[in-house]
């Protein structure tokens, strides 16, 4: 098994209008794969999609080998939705907890694992604060724990450093890329930040809900003869 | 456990909501004490003549909290000028009964008390033919239409909390994260009814026992039965709120539900005599939930009524619920197939 994710001939619409046409898209096993695009491009519906949360119209995804929508398969996909789903009555603990609990993590996998996540999110000494006194960035960082929670396979991060600072961006990012030398994770991010993009492995370019470019960000930037991946997406997905 | 993670987590939520929790509890006590003064049940005082009678009789309506005064012969006239709530007339075992009934929840009030002072000391409660001086036997007072207010009160106020709960779960993405995890429809479901439920169990055990102690609302049959028959009211409401916070996307669009929902119902729990009512609207209210709760509990609370005799009103209150909750579940596979 080569690839991790594939995507066939997906499409979808809402209410008439195209979100996602026609669109095939491979994600190689253990690497940080960037989909890169503006805003209403359809990144977080083909995220959905690939989580099982939208069913395509036509098309298929298939997600380790199996076909989505697959229970067995939720419990290796972590996920981090745009907008942070916690339970703002909760502390971060508890919030940590509840989503282990649906993972089915025995207690002692649990408390080992709500430490390593929210170690990883610099969140440890705020586990016992409710999430309603939480600052935005504060809220992003445990949505992320959350999606490490069950140690998934693959993370599928829908704009996850959106509100956190510099310092803790690094950090974040040392420890998505220990996660894919080290434990072979594969991980999907969504990202307009350009430099995050130069980090990924490989990179796809969405627009208008279909690939435009993919590749590694050396290659797109050789194959438009441009300095940055910001003169890339500029060429390709500015000249409308 | 999946399903006992959601009760927990729902649980831990609700205890630091105090606000929700105190309108859960407090305000139907509010609003229900609010109408009692405001429909003036204040039936103290009653005053009651007996002719005929034996001394059991009159020892029975003196323990019962009644003014008696035994007389050798009585009328309507006097009972008019002296204010006289009611006379009893006893004659070889029978009983007549005539009710000065000047107001109604006072007529109401000295029946149930002679049934409750009679209960016993006869082997058999006779029966009692009543007449009344004024009105009829119809006439409405506070007694016979506030057991179904507890019902309404707790269907409103569970419906109401239960479904804007779950409204918030699906507007603030936390269902949309849930349903990423492997749980299941039906363990939301469930998680979601239990979770609430335990609240949703604790609200009616409240509200009944603060009109029935507090507010002295007449209770002829069991406490466990009123009880009963409202837990039920409380999953009705809580599966039908759950149901149709899916068809709300905000708050705003919840509490429109009341004048949808709601306030139609009210109109058949008998607070409008349902005998006046054309066919079609009669069966409309067979339709609806409240109906068969307000005669389950004007039953049990006003007449008597058993286990046996509210049976099946019991039973469609418990369909309603489970159709709802079968909805329920499926209709959550818009988000997720699985």
């Amino acid at each position: 098994m080569k690839h991790a994710i594939i995507m066939e001939g997906m499409v979808k619409n809402f209410q008439h209008k195209s979100v996602i046409q026609p669109l095939d898209l491979a994600i190689e096993k253990s690497g940080i794969f960037g989909l890169l695009g503006p805003s209403g491009c359809g990144k977080t519906t083909l995220i959905k999609m690939i989580v099982g949360l939208i069913k395509p119209d036509a098309g298929s995804v298939t997600v380790l080998d199996h076909k989505v929508p697959n229970e067995a398969l939720l419990m290796e996909i972590g996920y981090m939705a745009q907008t942070d789903a916690l339970y703002t009555e909760l502390t971060a603990a508890e919030n940590l907890a509840f989503f282990a609990k649906l993972y089915r993590l025995s207690k002692r996998e649990r408390s080992e694992r709500i430490r390593y996540a929210a170690e990883i999110v610099g969140l440890t000494s705020d586990l016992k604060t409710r999430i309603a006194f939480y600052s935005g960035g504060m809220k992003r960082r445990l949505s992320l724990a959350i999606a490490l929670i069950q140690n998934p396979e693959i993370l599928i991060l829908d704009e996850p450093t959106v509100g956190i600072d510099p310092v803790l961006k690094r950090a974040i990012w040392q420890e998505l890329e220990r996660l894919r030398d080290e434990e072979h994770k594969t991980i999907l991010i969504t990202t307009h930040v350009m430099d995050e993009a130069e980090r990924c492995d490989k990179l796809a370019m969405l627009r208008e809900g279909t690939v435009i470019a993919s590749g590694t960000p050396a290659a797109l930037k050789q194959q438009y003869a441009v300095e940055t991946l910001d003169d890339v997406f500029l060429k390709i997905g500015g000249s409308r | 456990m999946r399903i006992l993670s959601l009760v927990m987590r729902i649980i831990q939520q609700l205890r630091r909501d105090r606000r929700t929790l105190a309108l859960f509890f407090l305000a139907p006590l509010l609003i229900l004490t609010l109408m009692y003064f405001i429909f003036g049940t204040e039936a103290s005082d009653l005053k009651i003549v007996v002719t005929g009678s034996d001394q059991t009789t009159l020892a029975a309506l003196k323990q019962a909290d009644f003014q008696v005064k035994a007389a050798e012969e009585y009328s309507r006239k006097r009972m008019i000028d002296t204010a006289t709530d009611g006379w009893l007339h006893v004659e070889h075992g029978k009983m007549e009964l005539t009710l000065l009934n000047d107001e109604p929840a006072r007529a109401k009030a000295v029946q149930m008390q002679l049934m409750l002072g009679l209960q016993g000391h006869a082997s058999k409660l006779p029966s009692i033919a009543a007449q009344y001086v004024y009105g009829d036997e119809d006439t409405k007072g506070f007694d016979t239409f506030s057991p179904m207010l507890i019902s309404f009160f707790v269907f409103f106020f569970v419906f109401l909390i239960a479904g804007i709960a779950l409204l918030k779960e699906r507007t603030s993405g936390t269902l949309e994260r849930l349903l990423a995890t492997p749980i299941k429809r039906h363990e939301i479901v469930a998680g979601y009814v239990i979770g609430y439920g335990l609240f949703a169990l604790i609200q009616p055990i409240i509200v009944v026992l603060y009109a029935v102690n507090v507010l002295d609302i007449v209770l002829v049959g069991s406490l466990w039965l009123v009880l009963l028959t409202n837990i039920l009211v409380a999953l009705v409401a809580l599966s039908l709120g759950t149901l149709l916070s899916s068809f709300a996307t905000s708050e705003f669009q919840m509490v429109q539900f009341i004048p949808l929902v709601i306030v139609p119902q009210v109109f058949f729990t008998g607070i409008f005599p349902l005998d006046a009512m054309a066919d079609w609207l009669q069966k409309i209210g067979k339709i609806m939930p409240l109906y068969y709760a307000s005669d389950a509990m004007n039953g049990i609370m006003y007449k008597g009524f058993t286990f046996s005799d509210v049976f099946l009103d019991l039973i469609v209150l418990l369909a309603f619920s489970a159709v709802f909750i079968t909805i329920n579940i499926i209709s959550l596979k818009r988000y997720r197939s699985l």
